[in-house]
């Protein structure tokens, strides 16, 4: 298992550096520093000397890969490629536009966002699975079929209606929860409990019928059969064989869910206020932070690896039908 | 003076490959089998006519061009406007025309908010002044409910008479193709026995009949959904995003379908190092968070547009070439499913005894993939394309809240809700422009939701409940 964890890390490293690679192509060479630096004095006629010192600030002012006047290594490292992507690969982020340091903001940031998204994602487990097993166990009735019918009307609102909603429902109507806002500590709660529900809600659709399809699917199965067939009852078929079986396809997809938890949630955060890095990211493409934004895509991009990582390895330990090749 | 936008073409190549598919389809039985069940499912019709519906007023809306101005330039040839109409604009004149000095609730005709009027006697009053041309026409205030239950009245009995119209030519031409007698075709559609579910789609249809007809009698004396911020009509807002919802959903896909087919089909169907190769591309662009990817290329594409003014005449062109990039944009980051779907169905066929035998026979490889395998991968491409319609319409939504969707001019539904998210702040609230957006909305995904299940359901050859879904572009995250 130890073998097979590690060649599965190593499948790991040539991904992300095809993202970094994608990234660089993206921010540097489809558009030079220069445009950068335009877009951000804002003016169209920016004086040349004024795009010089934008770019010697932040550092663009190197050559794109190839650093011929610097002897030795520093042809190599002092470049755009090495100073602004290669460096990623450490988590060094470097500054934002603005001069604060994008690794501070983004460990400080983490927080409110992993308060946000745990909560969220644990209670939201819970109530999918057990809704979409209380569906399959009345599969073919009335109960199911309007279940289903809830489940695509919600699927078909968008996640917007569900945070405005939310908001002007509870908040503004019935005054039960501050309408957006962040503390720190224990009163974080009374700020968290709308965006938790919004979050359940917003997903209840999709993910139920989801998980619906994979519990009736294993209900199809001839071992399901055989444990009708010598007498268990139907409930001790649905807890003791379904919802065990029924679990790794959704085990696999939710473990793979759990990194990203850490970037949070885009929507949520900025309309609840909550300082997170979900927030954090939406100013930045509002702004057009290009480093921000660069920053979070490789974080992003590396989570989901991890995501995909963790998968593998839970479902092999899971299903022990699956060999380690 | 016609003017084609850039999405004009590939809205219309896509009517023109719809129309061809199922003229094809229609000569090849295999093919019209999977159809046939789709068209036997109630929900899926009824959402088909609904879909139709709004196709009809996005096409409607696909026809450009800049009206001539009154005058000539030097050369005595004819000056055109700047500004570039579609037809659905003409058909809709007085909803573009007639916009109000600010909010209006639906069917109002006083302005919501007070202002200082100056009265004839100099006196200055604040009050609520009447609207500009919302119930103009009404001489006295009190007739106002009167005159639009009235309105709404004639709107629904015209409605329902069109209906009963069409109804009877439909069951009429019915019973003649079918050879048999107009009134025990009718008892039996009415009883719900025919295989196509008549009933339904009369019902249906009379639905939209009747808040079609209402609706239009009504929008020309009144703001039926009321008007926005600046005074413009929330109907015609709503009419225009259509169009724009309609482009990403199905011109997404279209991008999309080129790359996925052709990389997935020749991952699963060579193996080796192009299989490598491409499942790396595939899984090193799926690491990237759809929506980070999605912004990251649009704010690149924003620079580009920038840089380049002088490519487009016209703001219209500016915002529609916006919107064909964010297509492209969103396709080249949601490929990377149906490819993965296509390459294992295609790692499955390549060893089947047919495509075996073809190979013994010395067919080439590119022969045996266009003649044995794409037909038997084509119900997945299909099964792809309506499922990722509805997700596009509702990512499209929060892109352009996030402020990386369609160009801020371009009306959809996504600058809709973002322009009236502040107003719910309000007291008392602006709710009928939200309230317009999420109805549009609503209908617009369920009835492709709908739509694309009983697709789905006649076309997934495992014959079970549900399936695994295709994966959503741009999930709200």
């Amino acid at each position: 298992v130890i073998a097979y964890i590690f060649r599965r890390f190593l499948y790991a490293i040539p991904i992300l550096i095809g993202v970094n690679l994608i990234t660089f192509g993206l921010f540097f060479v489809v558009n030079t520093p220069e445009d950068m630096a335009r877009m951000q004095l804002g003016a169209k006629r920016v004086t040349p000397d004024a795009i010089e010192k934008w770019k010697a600030e932040r550092g663009y002012d190197r050559p794109l890969l190839w650093n011929g006047a610097k002897a030795g290594v520093g042809r190599l490292a002092e470049t755009i490629f090495f100073q602004k992507s290669a460096k990623l690969f450490a988590f060094d982020f470097g500054n934002a536009d603005d001069g604060r340091s994008i690794g501070h903001e983004i460990r400080t940031r983490m927080w409110p966002s992993l308060a946000l998204a745990i909560p969220s994602f644990l209670v939201g487990l819970a109530v999918y699975v057990s809704f979409a097993l209380m569906l399959a166990f009345f599969r073919a009735t009335y109960l199911d079929f309007w279940g289903v019918v809830l489940c695509v009307a919600l699927m078909s609102v968008s996640a917007l209606f569900y945070i405005i909603g939310g908001q002007y429902l509870i908040s503004k109507l019935w005054s039960l929860v501050p309408i957006s806002g962040y503390q720190p500590g224990p009163d974080a709660a009374k700020f968290l409990v709308l965006p938790v529900l919004i979050a359940l809600a917003a997903g209840f659709g999709a993910e139920v019928r989801l998980f619906r399809t994979f519990f009736l699917e294993e209900m199809g199965k001839d071992y399901v059969r055989t444990a009708r067939a010598k007498g268990l009852a139907e409930t001790a078929v649905l807890f003791g064989h379904v919802l065990k079986n029924g679990s790794i396809p959704i085990l696999t997809g939710v473990v793979a869910a759990i990194p990203k938890l850490f970037l949070g949630s885009l929507l949520a955060e900025s309309f609840f206020g909550i300082p997170g890095l979900g927030s954090y990211t939406i100013d930045a493409i509002q702004s057009q932070d290009f480093a921000v934004v660069r920053s979070m895509v490789f974080l992003g991009a590396a989570l989901t690896i991890l995501g995909y990582l963790l998968a593998d390895i839970s479902y092999t330990l899971v299903d022990p039908r699956v060999r380690f090749e | 003076m016609p003017v084609v936008l850039w999405t004009d073409v590939p809205v219309w190549l896509l009517v023109a490959i719809t129309l061809g598919y199922f003229a094809y389809v229609r000569r090849h039985e295999y093919l019209a089998a999977p159809w046939r069940r789709v068209v036997r499912s109630a929900p899926g019709m009824v959402a088909l006519v609904v879909l139709l519906a709004f196709a009809a007023v996005g096409l409607v809306d696909s026809l450009h061009f800049r009206p001539a101005l009154e005058g000539k330039d030097q050369k005595g040839g004819a000056v055109y406007a700047v500004e570039v109409l579609s037809l659905l604009d003409v058909a809709v004149m007085p909803l573009k025309t007639r916009t109000e000095r600010t909010y209006s609730a639906p069917l109002a005709i006083r302005s919501f908010s007070k202002e200082t009027t100056e009265l004839a006697d100099g006196g200055i009053v604040r009050e609520f002044p009447r609207l500009r041309f919302g119930g103009a026409h009404l001489k006295d205030e009190a007739d106002h409910g009167r005159d639009v239950a009235l309105t709404a009245l004639q709107g629904i009995v015209l409605g329902a008479f069109a209906w009963g119209l069409a109804v009877w030519f439909a069951t009429a031409a019915l019973a003649r193709r079918s050879r048999v007698a107009a009134g025990a075709l009718w008892t039996s559609i009415r009883r719900r026995r025919t295989d196509v579910p008549w009933l339904a789609i009369y019902l249906s249809v009379l639905a939209l009949a009747c808040i079609a007809f209402p609706v239009a009698l009504l929008a020309g004396k009144y703001h039926v959904l009321g008007t926005d911020k600046v005074g413009q009509d929330v109907l015609y807002l709503s009419l225009k995003s259509i169009r724009t919802g309609l482009v990403i959903g199905t011109l997404t896909t279209l991008v999309t379908l080129p790359f996925a087919v052709l990389l997935g089909i020749m991952a699963g169907y060579f193996k080796g190092w192009i299989d490598d190769a491409i499942q790396y591309l595939y899984t090193t662009i799926n690491s990237i968070p759809g929506v980070l990817l999605i912004a990251a290329a649009v704010l690149i594409m924003q620079v580009y547009i920038d840089k380049n003014p002088e490519l487009f005449p016209t703001a219209a062109q500016r915002a529609d070439f916006r919107l064909l990039l964010l297509c492209a944009i969103l396709g080249a980051t949601t490929w990377t499913g149906l490819a993965r779907l296509l390459r294992g169905e295609s790692l499955k066929l390549r060893e089947l005894e047919y495509i075996q035998a073809a190979h013994a026979l010395g067919v080439r490889h590119g022969r045996v993939i266009t003649r044995h395998i794409l037909p038997n991968v084509m119900h997945i491409v299909l099964i792809a394309l309506v499922m990722d319609f509805s997700g596009l319409v509702l990512a499209e939504a929060v892109l352009s809240y996030v402020g990386v969707g369609v160009d801020p001019s371009m009306n959809s539904f996504g600058t809709m809700i973002n322009a009236a998210r502040l107003e719910m702040a309000r007291d008392p609230m602006v709710w009928w422009t939200l309230a317009a957006a999420f109805a549009f909305m609503f209908v617009l995904v369920l009835a492709a939701n709908l739509f694309a299940d009983a697709v789905r359901d006649a076309f997934d050859p495992r014959v079970r409940v549900g399936g695994a879904p295709v994966p959503q572009a741009g999930a709200p995250g």
